[in-house]
């Protein structure tokens, strides 16, 4: 079956994008069905796969006054529904020295002070493309709960919607973000294997065997062969 | 169409059989091919053994190797500018450091050579969509380092030398094996939040091809993780970005060495001359090629500029002939076809059953033989599960996974996986996927050595732009190592070779040769590249469009 023929017997919807009607197949993608009707995206548009957040997207379905929200590359079209996208998002990163910074209670509001601001209204929550709790993120870090605040912010993807919708300019995932890296640098346990095994390179403790590796793959194909083969695998 | 928690009511009938199977597949596993027995199902199945997708280059450095026709393709372009028309007397952007792509490698060398002591002003990341949008972004599986008492840099050679089918550049697999352990303690230092035990140590997975649980991972968003943090680093330093600006040809200097590159804004469409000391290629890989029509992981700006670039002042390539094709991307539903499914899964027991509910090859082979047994499965012996829209897949046992560590697993480990597929109304913690192989990365690339040079002064290249680091196949876990690695070097070392250099007078006399090459060898083509973008316009809307505005 070819690919047109597909998009036929799917049946098409009309959809407004940024208010201009077009009928589109109705199996696609927001992010398909924009280029289907012949735009080719500079903005908007990063990995298509839901990682990237480049593709946030703000629309409202025909009789709702309701506005929903939805990344592009994830979310199909449905029939009367009036798109538009956001190309970019003016929240700036505030500027710290990771180094210099400690993982204490309220470091997340010396950093981000307007987070203090946060009336509770959870819009960020109802923004939230990937439904993260951002609301509770934002009152963990109101707290000093670098911990919580880091794995319920986990899987933000940094498309900005929250910040966009936040009737108190709170910038949740750039907050996030430093609660994240807080962590992971100053609170999470770390590995002893790791150090272990860093000082056994710095001693030079593979070298004679790595490089006899490179002469046998030069010099012996076949003895390496041999060792790939017959190496033991951790099952 | 009636869908059933998410499937098509006429899947079900299998989907029935892969659970009655279920309980048999957790007692036991199907052996490993032998070499012998990888190397005959490549040769039949694997798409890199296709006959007619392939021919020689006829032009420049590698004249008479064979590549893929789509590389050869562009390769085989028409530079996109007129060197008489651009200005080089007026320099917009004066560096020490150019570095093009903003993705994992190009962020890891911009850090790098500030580390080494580049001031933040004299490094310049160019990069054509958002910095940060990258293949970097999109790793879910995780990141290889041997660091368990059980493993070594060693073992590590080995498997990426196999697995690569001995085709490797050996230094190069030294650099990654050796400086793997460092760059998980430098992620540490920056916060990067890997999944670990309450002891701290790393919850290390085995992944295809690899002989020791060596994979470190942040749940399924590892790239993703990794790649904020080093945004982050990177803004908080002030390393200058241009967003949105495409190198479309480097600059070289009347001494022949790589001198910056000619920009262009993507969207005023004014060109920028960009003089600088050294260039580091970071453009990453070329999946958005769609070679031989297969659908790609990859991200949007994934076009293979870095490859032309290169080739035009000279830069050799290598393993262009071998692409690789993730065995499991999701052929159902249509809107994910293409998408990756994590190796992770089957690292965590997911394993591959036809639509009989039958086990036909280990889960963990290396991805080249893994996927060429899919192909064979689907259309060999007609076992696979046609799609609503005509394609087959093989299923992909995930619920086995909370057979094997218990509930609650997927959602601790899969959560990009689950919500993916959740957002379709399929489970993945209940009902198993439909998968194919589809393109996933560019093996090969500019050849570089271990200080990330490539074989023209001032051009470096970082990550999967480059060839050699995998030979002709790259295992999991092994490419996030590879921009860190190699990323690290290129910056640390262009941030030597700057120290020393001169440059001459700036001159686009290549790209007119590279022209004249292009008439001598007979290729008479109307194709411009770098391709900088996909074009996805809809057939209807494109063949009416009028170029006036």
């Amino acid at each position: 079956m070819k690919k047109e023929d597909v998009e036929e017997k799917a049946g098409t919807v009309e959809v407004f994008i940024m208010g201009k009607s077009y009928r589109v197949p109705a199996n696609l993608t927001i992010m398909k069905a924009i280029e289907y009707a012949g735009y080719r995206f500079i903005r908007g548009c990063g990995c298509r796969a839901g990682f990237c957040g480049a593709c946030s997207t703000v629309y409202r379905r025909e009789n709702e006054q309701k506005l929903r929200f939805a990344l592009a590359c994830q979310k199909l079209v449905e029939d009367k529904m009036y798109l538009v996208q956001l190309p970019f998002v003016p929240a700036d990163q505030a500027k710290y020295d990771l180094e210099k910074l400690k993982p204490d209670e309220n470091v997340l509001l010396r950093v981000y002070p307007e987070i203090a601001r946060c009336v509770a209204c959870n819009t960020c929550t109802k923004t939230c493309p990937q439904d993260i709790e951002v609301m509770k993120v934002i009152q963990a870090a109101i707290r000093g709960d670098i911990k919580k605040c880091a794995e319920l912010s986990f899987d933000c993807i940094q498309c900005g919607l929250c910040a966009m919708r936040c009737p108190a300019d709170i910038k949740h995932y750039h907050v996030a973000q430093l609660a994240r890296v807080l962590y992971g640098k100053h609170l999470m346990p770390k590995s002893k294997n790791l150090e272990k095994r860093i000082k056994e390179i710095e001693e030079g403790k593979f070298d004679e065997e790595i490089d006899r590796l490179i002469k046998l793959s030069k010099e012996n194909k076949e003895e390496i062969v041999r060792m790939y083969k017959e190496r033991e695998i951790e099952e | 169409m009636k869908l059933i928690k998410g499937y098509p009511e006429y899947m079900w009938e299998s989907i029935e059989k892969v659970e009655e199977t279920r309980e048999e597949r957790l007692k036991s596993t199907i052996p490993r091919m032998s070499l012998e027995e990888r190397e005959e199902i490549l040769r039949k199945f694997h798409p890199d053994y296709k006959e007619g997708t392939k021919r020689e280059v006829r032009i420049g450095p590698n004249k008479g190797d064979v590549f893929y026709n789509e590389i050869v393709d562009l390769l085989e372009s028409k530079p996109l500018i007129d060197p008489d028309e651009i200005d080089l007397s007026s320099v917009d952007y004066d560096v020490d450091i150019l570095i093009i792509g903003g993705g994992g490698a190009g962020t890891v060398a911009a850090l790098w050579a500030y580390e080494s002591g580049i001031p933040k002003d004299n490094i310049l990341i160019v990069t054509k969509l958002r910095h940060g949008d990258s293949n970097s972004m999109m790793a879910q599986g995780g990141i290889q380092a041997a660091d368990r008492p059980e493993d070594s840099p060693v073992i590590h050679f080995l498997d990426a030398y196999g697995g690569g089918h001995f085709t490797n550049k050996p230094e190069l697999v030294k650099a990654l094996v050796m400086d793997a352990p460092f760059i998980i303690k430098w992620h540490e230092e920056l916060g990067v939040m890997y999944d670990r035990d309450e002891n701290g140590e790393f919850i290390e997975i085995s992944g295809g091809g690899t002989s020791r649980f060596r994979l470190h991972a942040a749940k399924d968003y590892t790239g993703m993780e990794i790649m904020r943090v080093l945004r982050e680093k990177a803004r908080n330093i002030g390393i200058p970005v241009l967003e949105f600006t495409s190198v479309i040809e480097l600059l070289m200097d009347d001494r022949g060495r790589v001198a910056g590159g000619i920009a262009v804004n993507m969207e005023t469409q004014e060109y920028i001359v960009i003089r600088a000391k050294a260039t580091i290629l970071a453009t990453g890989g070329s999946g958005r090629l769609h070679l031989q029509n297969f659908p790609t992981t990859n991200h949007y700006g994934a076009t293979g500029d870095g490859l032309v670039l290169a080739y035009r002042v000279g830069a050799k390539l290598r393993d262009l002939d071998a692409a690789q094709y993730h065995p499991t991307g999701a052929v159902y539903p249509e809107a994910l076809v293409g998408l990756l499914c994590t190796e992770k899964l089957r690292g965590f027991g997911a394993v591959p059953v036809n639509k009989d509910g039958e086990t036909f090859v280990h889960p963990l082979e290396p991805r080249d033989v893994e996927s060429a047994a899919y192909i064979r499965e689907c259309y060999e012996r007609n076992k696979g599960v046609e799609t609503p829209t005509g394609l087959r897949g093989i299923w992909l046992d995930t619920p086995m996974i909370e057979e094997i560590h218990g509930e609650g697993t997927i959602d601790r480990y899969f959560a990009a996986m689950k919500r993916q597929f959740g957002r379709f109304d399929i489970d993945i913690s209940k009902q198993p996927i439909l998968v194919f192989p589809t393109l996933h990365y560019q093996n090969g690339g500019v050849e570089i050595d271990e200080y990330a040079q490539t074989s023209v002064p001032g051009l470096f290249a970082a990550g999967e732009v480059t060839g050699g680091v995998h030979g002709k196949n790259r295992l999991m876990g092994n490419s996030l190592l590879d921009y860190n690695v190699f990323g690290r070097r290129a910056g640390i070392y262009a941030a030597k070779y700057v120290k020393k250099v001169k440059l001459g007078k700036l001159s686009l006399e290549h790209v007119r040769k590279y022209v004249k090459m292009l008439e001598e060898a007979g290729i008479k083509t109307d194709r411009k590249a770098p391709i900088l973008l996909p074009d996805y316009r809809g057939k209807k809307a494109l063949s009416r469009a009028l170029d006036i505005f």
